[in-house]
């Protein structure tokens, strides 16, 4: 057992004091998987920053309630008389005057055209009672005021209203072949909520006939742990049969759906190019068994197993990739760790958040570097093992 | 098992064929050869006559077709692959034309290697290679890589690797091929040294009659037979 151990060793030894010889190789080899591990973590780390950013952008004392299954709130319907029992429900805030602070809201769509490049998207259009404002973060109407309930009044988020053409103070604009006039500009602290338009709720459900119902119900806690009492009243009423989670979970859940599509991107990506490192891995291994052929035969000639040559060449393959792992490891944490960026599509048009590494991450990027190395050695080991001794030491 | 009586080679009808492609060479076929233990034979012949492969056969690292060959009381014929390599790590010691040192291993290291295959610490493995290295004189040597030394000193270390593990039989393939007359009389003096001191069984193919006269016999090998003289000591 030891002296398999001692083999291997020597061999190894061996094989990595020989690298040298076979440098320019070896490097080609160690930058390929450097690149495939660079490429991986940064697509991960885009991810991970974007979902970390939406979901720490959500409030733990705000419940959002929705359809049971529905998820997202274009899919969700909430009738008037659940809105009603979520508002008698526990853990509610109440206002000064006694009221639940909780506001019904519909999720519409409305085509716009973006300043550009003069193409459609669909915009958000979020009908709110008055209590809407409030339970969320930072809402200020930075131009202009807020819209009158009753009226075909609208106001713009501020970066929807950069974005897309004619929502500036004062203009009118068409939804549904009805006329509104926008009175207001309002930000939110950086949030989703400035990619979207709000107008009064019951105007909304008239003209665009959904008297009577909403899409999600939201309301301030009283604390955030309040969710499970109010989840739990949720669950146990037959008549309500709707999802309560906090608005941070809600992000979270939104936002894992572009962070999926952003690492399904990248997986296909890093691995495609695994593949070509791959090649070359292979291409390095053989010819460094070729090269090492007489050290090898020699080797087997005194004793050694051919084990011990098969790991020797496999050690020195996965440590070429282990370099190469690290490398685009260190090179994605100082290039793009903490890189900002942002327009994402989707409902998150305007979300800016930092490239996030992680551990998990930085061990998923190694494994593929490793990965690489092992079937990069495999192929090149077998042949070393398996060399005829007297064709190694005779070049034949 | 035979008895430590036995000879050191002995070999019956043993066959040796090469295939390359759809042509068939055929090294040896019916060769019988015995050598006793603490033989020192010189092997010549012409170029191509199968001195090599001879060699090989003896060492465990090339396979018979058909025959008996027993080296060092074990049946070469009937060992597996992983057999063979374990018993010439314990019964052979190589030493080849061109040293086949490892460039980038030092003297002692180099020495080292077979010492790797036994149960043997590090201390004790230290001990060996000096001695070794002491039998052939370059005990000052120790730290040198081979590109730090002349043919006949990277010679000298293979044979310190040779001999490292104490095997019984050494297989040497023209040892001074590649030496001067000088160097290779001082390479052929250790040879027969190891084998009148420390009683080392030596089988070394050459072409040079005058290495040939520091063995006790040569066998001449041709068309894959032997032609025997015996020499005057
Ligand atoms: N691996 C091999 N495959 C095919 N033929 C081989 C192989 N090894 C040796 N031979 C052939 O076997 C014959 C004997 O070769 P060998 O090397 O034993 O000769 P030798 O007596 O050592 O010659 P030299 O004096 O030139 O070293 C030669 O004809 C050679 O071409
Ligand atoms: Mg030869």
């Amino acid at each position: 057992m030891r002296s398999i151990f001692l083999q291997i060793l020597a061999v190894t030894t061996i094989n990595l004091k020989s690298l040298p010889q076979r440098l320019w190789l070896s490097l080609a080899t160690v930058i390929a998987v450097g690149l495939v591990v660079t490429v991986l973590l940064a697509f991960l780390a885009m991810a991970n920053g974007f979902q970390r950013t939406i979901a720490d952008s959500g409030a733990e004392d705000i419940a959002v309630a929705l359809r049971s299954g529905s998820l997202s709130e274009i899919n969700s319907v909430v009738l008037r008389d659940q809105v009603r029992l979520i508002e008698d429900g526990p853990g509610i805030a109440r206002g000064a005057d006694g009221k639940p602070q909780t506001s019904g809201e519909l999720y519409l769509t409305v085509d716009g055209t973006k300043r550009s490049t003069g193409t459609k998207a669909s915009l958000p259009l979020r009908g709110l009672g008055p209590q809407g404002p409030a339970l969320r973060r930072g809402v200020v109407i930075t131009a202009g005021r807020m819209f009158n309930p009753g009226t075909n009044e609208i106001i713009v988020g501020k970066a929807l209203g950069k974005e897309f053409e004619g929502f500036d103070l004062g203009q009118t604009v068409t939804f549904n072949s009805t006329r509104w006039t926008v009175v207001g500009i309002f930000a939110a602290d950086g949030s989703v909520f400035e990619s979207e338009i709000w107008a009064d709720l019951p105007v909304l459900q008239s003209l665009f006939k959904r008297v009577g119902a909403v899409q999600t119900v939201r309301a301030r806690l009283i604390n955030p742990a309040a969710i499970e009492a109010l989840r739990a009243y949720s669950d146990s009423d037959p008549r309500l049969k709707l999802d309560v989670m906090s608005e941070a979970a809600y992000f979270a859940q939104q936002a894992s759906n572009t962070s999926d599509l952003i690492q399904k991107l990248g997986w296909p990506l890093a691995i495609a190019m695994a593949f070509g490192s791959l090649a070359g891995a292979l291409n390095t291994m053989y010819s460094s068994v070729a090269a090492r052929a007489t050290e090898i035969a020699t080797l087997r000639a005194i004793g050694f197993s051919g084990f011990s040559t098969f790991v020797g060449t496999l050690v020195e393959s996965l440590i070429l990739a282990a370099v190469g792992g690290v490398i685009g490891a260190a090179a994605t944490y100082l290039v793009f760790d903490g890189f900002t960026a942002s327009t994402i599509g989707g409902s998150f048009s305007q979300v800016v958040f930092n490239f996030q590494l992680s551990p998990r991450l930085i061990g998923q990027g190694l494994l593929l570097a490793l990965v690489v190395g092992l079937f990069g050695g495999l192929f090149p080991a077998l042949r070393a093992a398996r060399m005829p001794i007297v064709a190694g030491l005779y070049g034949s | 098992m035979s008895s430590p009586n036995s000879p050191m080679v002995g070999i019956v009808d043993l066959c040796k064929r090469y295939t390359k492609g759809k042509e068939t060479i055929t090294i040896f076929n019916g060769l019988n050869l015995a050598i006793p233990r603490g033989d020192f034979v010189a092997m010549m012949g012409p170029s191509g006559s199968g001195k090599t492969t001879l060699l090989n056969l003896l060492g465990g690292i090339d396979r018979s077709d058909t025959g008996e060959i027993e080296v060092a009381s074990e049946r070469l014929d009937r060992l597996s692959e992983s057999e063979l390599s374990r018993w010439r790590a314990s019964h052979i010691g190589f030493i080849f034309q061109f040293y086949n040192l490892m460039p980038m291993l030092t003297a002692a290291q180099n020495v080292e290697l077979p010492l790797l295959l036994t149960r043997l610490g590090r201390k004790e493995r230290r001990q060996r290679v000096e001695t070794a290295l002491g039998v052939v004189g370059l005990a000052d040597r120790v730290k040198h890589y081979p590109k730090e030394m002349s043919g006949g000193q990277q010679q000298r270390v293979a044979i310190a690797r040779a001999i490292v593990s104490d095997p019984a039989l050494l297989l040497c393939d023209e040892p001074t091929g590649d030496l001067d007359r000088d160097t290779a009389d001082e390479i052929l003096s250790i040879l027969q040294v190891l084998n009148r001191d420390l009683g080392k069984t030596i089988v070394m193919v050459t072409h040079d009659p005058a290495a040939a006269r520091y063995a006790k016999r040569s066998l001449h090998l041709d068309k894959g037979n032997f032609i025997e003289k015996e020499l005057a000591a």
